[in-house]
């Protein structure tokens, strides 16, 4: 079965791991997720100024790319991506005076009032697939590993684009136990990572680094999971020299698909793992989730 | 922080356009500080999500302006999923940082990025710095 697919700027150059992963994981599950054939950058953040629409046109334009390829729904991996494509579409849905003054500027472009659902993979394997035929399709169980598997922002927030109504998420929950791993309950599962103040003000982006990385370990996880490379980028890549420590010292970081993939029992070279941080790839070894080298 | 309150000082016209730009009715905030408590960035900023919204309902536009608090802000929501009023804050905190966008002046220096930053980093942490960041 083919779905529409965005896959945005970053899963095509910094976080490969995700996008393939994704891919073949679900076409495992057969699923191809089908790339619009024309997308631009949905521009990451989700403009909160009132008069400006500018900022609207990006994530407009791909909506509605997906909507004249025929898509009803957009799955999206990327966090950031979903959240700015989400509030896009809720706007055009449910505000009539914004909607017309957008759909008069793009006179070119069919007429658009949010008819595509944007969908996060997560969403998709709960609502579409669901858990049951995800725990069947399971062939090597993730066992007594323990995850922590981190929402961030902008999986949750604002809660009209939530993956999981709930005030307390469950769906990552869901997730993991799917996999056969454990669920390690902890207390910064929503906090910010700093995001993109790492580039101008690194300072702001080492005290949350730090309160994340030493409230998952403080709660005995063995890895985190997440689905944003911005998080990826502050938490994993950068956790070594926003939080110090040498490589067993630090917590392994995956993209939630790459753990996912292997799960199914696809080869490692299905997760593209020599994108993640050093640490997370030495405890692959140590977990023997991946062969040893000789 | 000191500041001076007189019928001099006070900028309503400033209060509008904060009210204005970010849509939101922020004189019902009650100042009871859970955006404060609950914000990421608060061990960075020199004033909190609070207290710039009180300088905002006053009209101090120098004060509010001259801090790094909608600098600091990551729009993480944290707050505005907790605000007992229903206030969306980081719409009131993008307002202000809006003010001084708008006058063409950028917040960081995008040459003084280190390359090997920018060689690493995703481009969303790219788009979103500059588009939240920059003129």
């Amino acid at each position: 079965m083919k779905i529409g697919y965005y896959p945005g700027c970053t899963l095509k150059t910094k976080a490969r791991n995700l996008e393939q992963s994704a891919i073949e994981a679900m076409s495992l599950l057969g699923y191809e997720l089908e790339e619009l054939e024309r997308w631009n950058c949905c521009g990451a953040v989700y403009s909160l100024a009132d008069d400006d629409l500018v900022h609207l046109l990006a994530p407009v334009r791909d909506l509605i790319r997906a909507k004249d390829a025929g898509y009803d729904k957009l799955v999206v991996l990327c966090s950031m991506c979903y959240n700015t494509l989400a509030r896009a579409n809720n706007l055009m849905r449910d505000d009539k005076v914004k909607r017309k003054t957008l759909n008069d500027f793009m006179e070119e472009e069919s007429d658009y009032v949010g008819e595509v659902e944007v969908v996060h993979l997560l969403s998709f394997l709960r609502d579409e697939i669901g858990w049951d035929k995800v725990r069947e399709a399971v062939k090597q169980p993730l066992d007594d590993i323990k995850l922590a598997p981190y929402y961030g922002c902008t999986l949750t927030r604002p809660r009209d684009v939530s993956v999981d109504g709930n005030v307390n998420p469950q769906i990552f929950r869901e997730f993991v136990e799917a996999l056969g791993a454990m669920y390690i309950e902890w207390d910064e599962v929503e906090s910010c990572c700093g995001s993109y103040q790492v580039l101008s003000n690194p300072e702001a982006a080492k005290e949350t680094v730090t309160n994340i990385i030493g409230s998952a370990q403080g709660s005995g996880a063995d890895a985190m999971i997440l689905s944003c490379p911005l998080c990826d980028y502050n938490l994993g890549k950068r956790q070594g020299d926003l939080v110090g420590g040498d490589g067993e010292d630090q917590l392994p970081v995956f993209y939630f698909t790459q753990l996912f993939a292997l799960a199914l029992g696809l080869l490692p070279e299905s997760c593209k793992f020599e994108l993640n941080p050093e640490a997370s790839n030495q405890w692959l070894e140590e977990k023997r989730l991946v062969a040893v080298p000789a | 922080m000191s500041i001076t309150i007189s019928t001099d000082s006070n900028d309503y016209e400033f209060s509008r356009k904060i009210e204005e730009i970010s849509g939101e009715p922020f004189r019902k905030c009650m100042q009871c500080g859970t955006c404060s408590g609950v914000c990421p960035v608060e061990a960075v900023v020199e004033i909190t999500p609070r207290k710039l919204i009180h300088l905002a309902t006053l009209g101090l536009r120098e004060a509010a302006m001259s801090v790094n608090m909608s600098w600091m802000c990551v729009s993480c929501h944290a707050c505005e999923v907790r605000c007992p009023r229903g206030l969306e804050v980081p719409r009131i905190i993008e307002a202000v940082r809006q003010v001084q966008l708008r006058t063409n002046s950028d917040s960081i220096d995008v040459a003084a990025i280190s390359s090997e930053t920018l060689k690493d980093a995703p481009q969303i942490a790219m788009v979103s710095s500059f588009r939240k960041h920059t003129a």
